[in-house]
Formats: C-alpha cells, sequence, structure tokens
C-alpha cells in the first residue's frame, strides 16, 4: 500500500498545441512548451497576452479547447488529486471569513488532516511567513501584504511540487513585494516549481530563470532568462524590454 | 365591555404572574415555530446552496418556485396540509390533523421556501467569489458546500431569522391545521385572533406582548451575534 502512495513526481508537464477560444476569439492559440522540473519561470507579455490563462489552464482550473496539457507523473490522477499536488497564488487572494490561521489549515482540512496535526504545520507555516502575531485575526482585516503573505502560507501547508502564481505583487508596496519575493525564494529553495506572471521588468530580471513570453495568445518566446532579457528574438518582446506599448 | 388601560393593566398582570393559561400558549407557541424553523433549516440550507453550486435542467423553474412561495398565503398552506392530513387524505392514516405536528409540518412549508431562497442568493453571490479559490485548493463542489454555508453565517442568520419572523407572525396555516384547541393546539395568533373576537381583550394583548418581546429578543440575540461574528470574520 505505502509504496503505491509515494507520490510519482508530477513534472515535467507539457503543454501541446494548447489553445483556448471563447466565442469566435482566440485568446490562447499553438502553445507547445515545457515546465521542467525544477527552476523559476516568469510569463510575461502585456496585459490581454494570455498570462493568468495560461496559468489557471497549467493549474486545471479552465481545460484547453484546444491541445493536451499533461503531467509527467500524472498517470490517471484525476484534476482534484493533481490540483492537491499544485498550488496557485491568485492577484487578489481569495481569504475565508475566518482567523489566518483557520485560511491556512483550511486545504489541511480538506485532505483529511487530524486536527492536533493541522494546528502543527499551520503555526509552522505562519511563522516561517512572520505571521505568527497574526494567527488570530480575522484574515479579512489584515493589510494587503499581509493577506498575500498568508495565501502563500497556504499554499505551503499544501508542500506543492509546482507554485503558480498570477502577478501577486501588482497591487502592493516595495516593501510587501519584496516580502512576496522573499518566499518565492524560500518556496524554490524548498524545491518546488515556480511559475509566475508578472508585468514589472525588475522582478522578472531578480527572480526569473527562464522567460515564457506571450504577446495577443500566442507564445512568442521561452528562453533562458539572461538570454531574454540581453537579446530577445522577437520584436515585440524587444519592444516590451523598452517599455515600449505593445499589442 | 372594558376600557383599554384596564386591559392594558390586567395583561400586564397576567404576564407578571405567569398565568398557566398564558404560559402554556406560549411555550407551546414557541415549541411549534422554533420546530418548524429549525427543520426548514436543516432542509433549506443545504437545498438552497446546492441550488446556487449546480446546473440541471429545471434549475430556473426551481429558483421561480423557491421565490414565489417565500409569498405562498398561510392561509392556503395550511389549507395544502390540510387536504394531505385530513382522514381522506394521502396522509391521513397517521392521524395527525388537529396536533402540534400537523401544525409544524404547516408552518415548515411557508418557512422553508424562505430560507431556500435566500441562502441561494447568499451562496451564489459568494461562490462566484470563492469557486476558483476553492477548486485551487482542492476542494470539490460538494465540499464547498459547508465552506460556503459558514462564510456566508452573517447573512444567513439573518436568513433564518426572517423565517422564524413568518413563522411566529402567521395565523391561517396553524388556525386551519390545528383547530385551536384550547391547550392543546392553541397558539399565540391563533389565540389572540379568538380571545379579541370574544372580546377577552386583556388575554389578547397580554399574549400580543409576549409575542412581541419574542421575537424583538430573537432578532435582538442575532444582531448581537452577527456582530461579534462580524468582529471574527473580518
Amino acid at each position: 500500500m505505502s509504496d503505491l502512495r509515494v507520490p510519482v513526481g508530477l513534472l515535467p508537464l507539457a503543454l501541446r498545441e494548447v489553445g483556448f477560444r471563447h466565442g469566435d476569439q482566440d485568446l490562447l492559440k499553438g502553445i507547445t512548451l515545457q515546465f521542467g522540473s525544477s527552476g523559476k519561470t516568469l510569463v510575461m507579455g502585456p496585459n490581454g497576452a494570455g498570462k493568468s490563462l495560461l496559468m489557471r489552464l497549467c493549474h486545471g482550473l479552465l481545460r484547453p479547447t484546444e491541445g493536451s496539457i499533461r503531467w509527467h507523473g500524472g498517470g490517471r490522477l484525476g484534476g482534484q488529486a493533481l490540483r492537491r499536488r499544485q498550488a496557485m497564488v491568485f492577484q487578489r487572494p481569495v481569504l475565508l471569513r475566518r482567523s489566518a490561521r483557520a485560511n491556512v489549515e483550511y486545504p489541511l482540512v480538506l485532505q483529511g488532516v487530524s486536527r492536533r496535526q493541522r494546528r502543527r504545520q499551520a503555526d509552522a507555516a505562519l511563522e516561517r511567513f512572520g505571521l505568527s502575531a497574526l494567527a488570530g485575526r480575522p484574515a479579512r482585516v489584515l493589510s494587503g501584504g499581509e493577506q498575500q503573505r498568508l495565501a502563500l502560507a497556504r499554499a505551503w501547508v499544501m508542500r506543492p511540487e509546482i507554485l503558480f502564481l498570477d502577478e501577486p505583487t501588482s497591487a502592493l508596496d516595495p516593501a510587501a513585494t519584496k516580502a512576496v519575493e522573499d518566499a518565492v525564494l524560500t518556496f524554490h529553495e524548498e524545491g518546488t516549481r515556480i511559475v509566475m506572471s508578472s508585468h514589472n521588468l525588475g522582478q522578472a530580471r531578480r527572480l526569473a530563470d527562464d522567460v515564457v513570453f506571450l504577446c495577443r495568445g500566442r507564445l512568442l518566446e521561452h528562453s533562458p532568462a539572461e538570454t531574454f532579457f540581453t537579446a530577445p528574438a522577437s520584436a515585440e518582446a524587444a519592444a516590451f524590454l523598452r517599455g515600449d506599448l505593445v499589442w | 365591555m372594558e376600557s383599554a388601560d384596564n386591559a392594558f393593566i390586567t395583561a400586564f398582570h397576567l404576564i407578571v404572574s405567569m398565568d398557566p393559561v398564558l404560559t402554556g400558549i406560549v411555550l407551546l407557541s414557541l415549541q411549534v415555530s422554533l420546530s418548524a424553523v429549525l427543520i426548514a433549516t436543516l432542509i433549506g440550507l443545504p437545498l438552497g446552496a446546492a441550488v446556487a453550486l449546480w446546473r440541471f435542467p429545471g434549475r430556473g423553474l426551481l429558483i421561480t418556485l423557491l421565490n414565489a412561495f417565500m409569498g405562498l398565503p398561510p392561509v392556503v398552506a395550511g389549507l395544502m396540509v390540510y387536504l394531505m392530513l385530513s382522514r381522506a387524505g394521502p396522509l391521513g392514516q397517521f392521524g395527525l390533523l388537529f396536533t402540534p405536528t400537523a401544525m409544524v409540518i404547516a408552518q415548515c412549508l411557508l418557512v422553508l421556501p424562505i430560507i431556500a431562497a435566500l441562502t441561494r442568493q447568499v451562496v451564489e453571490d459568494l461562490w462566484k467569489e470563492y469557486a476558483e479559490q476553492l477548486k485551487s485548493l482542492g476542494a470539490s463542489r460538494a465540499r464547498a458546500i459547508p465552506t460556503l454555508l459558514w462564510d456566508g453565517r452573517i447573512s444567513l442568520v439573518t436568513t433564518v431569522l426572517a423565517g422564524f419572523g413568518r413563522a411566529s407572525a402567521e395565523v391561517g396555516a396553524v388556525l386551519i391545521v390545528g383547530g385551536n384547541i384550547d391547550g392543546v393546539t392553541r397558539v399565540m395568533t391563533t389565540a389572540i385572533a379568538l380571545e379579541t373576537s370574544r372580546g377577552d381583550l386583556p388575554l389578547a394583548l397580554g399574549l400580543g406582548l409576549v409575542l412581541m418581546l419574542m421575537v424583538a429578543a430573537v432578532n435582538g440575540a442575532a444582531f448581537l451575534l452577527g456582530e461579534s461574528a462580524r468582529r471574527q470574520a473580518g
């Protein structure tokens, strides 16, 4: 029994000709790319390029209308079992109307972890992200930066193999942004695969190992960060890096 | 006929001295209405949440029906239950007509649509906000129901209260299926109607005062509960 339950790594994640159509509009089309088992990928591109959509498709919140998304080690796992080994942090985290600690415990409740165990893991996660003092506070009254760190702590207790972050710092001030970036590095150090969207170039330079560049629903580049920032292959990416308007 | 002043004083005496007739009526009223609300809540909360979360054929019709039944006239509800429970009716063999149980059933029929319809609204709004996040955390739709009900608790308390208000205020349904039998099925509203028409104003007034106090107390308690929950939940 225990042998069967040892999880095989989900990664790599392979997308083949993935497209998403809404009405008569192709919001994403022909995306073929692979996320390897380690590293930090930054998904970049102008607004409306399809960054959030791409991550929602990868995370399984939406189904592609074309193509396939395959977890190498996913086997026959269903959507829910797959999602429990991943986590996603949204631009605006949805926190439950409960205490900060109860929010962190929630995914463990879903997994049937015992009360004592939950409490221990939640407290460790809160401590790790500097939220111990706020454990008993209602999550909804925390500041934006604290809420985002709480969302990260909630993701942390899930021990995800891969963490998707959808512009997690776009509504935060520099100090809170720094805290989120540190948290991302903490995940990275523990071996979690990072896929994060951002349109903040400075942030991308600080964090990226490789960059996926989307524009108007197409994948224009997937290259190592150094290559992308110094010698972008597409005119759109070059313009984007110069700070020109691209669409 | 007594003057209204005298009636007030006598009514006050009845309440303060815990007159056994008055107390018996008050207790039975509470028992019937609270049971009806409890049952309607146990059915209505999950029912409303399920209608909010799932799309199925006939869903629109069900929502329309629930909304329409929120305004079901109590006498009509009473009549429907009467037909079901009367000796010739489909449930006649149980001999429930003119018992408190029949009154609970009738009030439940009145309260259930209110709780289910309002719960659907609350949960549907909450689901719009929560759906993606809960799915991401690994919650199934069925598992999301208790989460959403708990997170909507502040609004849902008001919903249940609206149900209690309807149950404790209505006359028609309990009159028809209960029969207003002295000491068996006489509740506050039916007693008030009867005593007023008989000219026994003190008892009617006394009951009226108790009824108002009761509803005020329940609402006050719910308000305080809501406030403390709001402080806790943010």
